[in-house]
């Protein structure tokens, strides 16, 4: 078998929706899932390094946790959570090809992860204002790079979802590529899952 | 809707290998986005009546963060329904972080 055989096997998928790949199963949601397995390393790092730092006495500044405002963030975290239920809804409306439905749900996550941001953007001026910058002490520095990486990610995120939102207006989004959906929505879920971490570990637990 | 039609069915063909597995119907995401919702509400107030619940604070917002990462895990990951490999992967990277980081505290935490 050529190489060029070889490629074009490896990105036949049959009509039953399963992919004739050396795996059996599709490259991009491998790569996916080896992602999110490497992305547990970065936010165990981040996670370790607030945990280190908390309990230190702060010389300079406010401590984090006199500023949490937890109605707040608890609002946030559920703003997120329904986020992963309008997600699963999208995939199972394309997966249905009820395209209509699938990109209101698509909007509805994206306006709902932008909610999140908008509410972490909210939280960050307001610390800033109590006199916690990212410099002030070791502990607000953990906690801003911890809570500003899932930041970025849910900004990532966000970014995606208007993306598909757009192709699946413009028609690029058939039935066919549901699987587009659900890798999207793989890592949609790994965010809300590292956000479920950090609402009990760094915002709950004293 | 029918809960028939909500069910899709994915057929992996490999080496003559079938696995079949379907995904839950919209209604049943929907039960399961409550149940996080509820955990979410009793953690929130686990946090209020710490005084009630003293010592037994901590393990129990560490259960209930568990059940709602293994939830949205298995559930809208679709974990539950896909091939194992997905959970492998998953799996070895949380098994990793978490020997790496608590090595790492530990090391803090004797040697600092």
């Amino acid at each position: 078998m050529s190489m060029t055989d070889v490629a074009k096997s490896e990105t036949t998928v049959d009509h039953a929706g399963g992919h004739q790949t050396t795996t059996g199963v599709s490259n991009e949601k491998m790569a996916m899932w080896v992602f999110l397995g490497s992305e547990c390393l970065l936010f165990g790092a981040f996670i370790s390094t607030f945990l280190l730092y908390r309990d230190r006495s702060v010389k300079v500044g406010p401590e984090v946790a006199d500023l949490y405002d937890i109605p707040f963030t608890s609002v946030s975290s559920f703003v997120l959570l329904m986020s992963s239920l309008t997600m699963v809804l999208a995939l199972s409306g394309i997966q249905r090809g009820d395209h209509h439905r699938a990109r209101t749900w698509l909007l509805t996550t994206g306006l709902l992860g932008a909610t999140f941001v908008a509410g972490q953007v909210y939280e960050f001026t307001t610390f800033y204002k109590e006199g916690l910058g990212f410099t002030t002490n070791l502990q607000s520095s953990a906690f801003y790079t911890l809570t500003g990486f899932h930041g970025v990610h849910v900004t990532i995120g966000v970014l995606m979802l208007i993306s598909l939102y757009v192709m699946s207006l413009r028609g690029k989004l058939p039935t066919e590529r549901a699987e587009t959906v659900e890798i999207v929505g793989l890592y949609w879920h790994f965010v809300d899952v590292v956000w479920i971490l950090i609402f009990t570990i760094v915002y709950l637990i004293k | 809707m029918s809960a028939a039609v909500d069910q899709h069915d994915v057929h992996n063909s490999h080496d003559g290998h079938e696995a079949a597995h379907e995904h839950p119907s919209d209604a049943k995401y929907i039960q399961i986005a409550l149940i996080l919702g509820v955990i979410t509400a009793v953690e929130v107030a686990a946090f209020y009546i710490e005084d009630t619940l003293g010592g037994l604070l901590m393990p129990s917002l560490l259960v209930m963060m568990a059940m709602k990462f293994f939830i949205v895990v298995a559930w809208f990951m679709h974990l539950r329904f896909d091939i194992k490999v997905f959970t492998i992967l998953l799996v070895s990277g949380l098994i990793l972080a978490v020997g790496v980081y608590s090595a790492a505290m530990s090391t803090f935490e004797f040697f600092a």
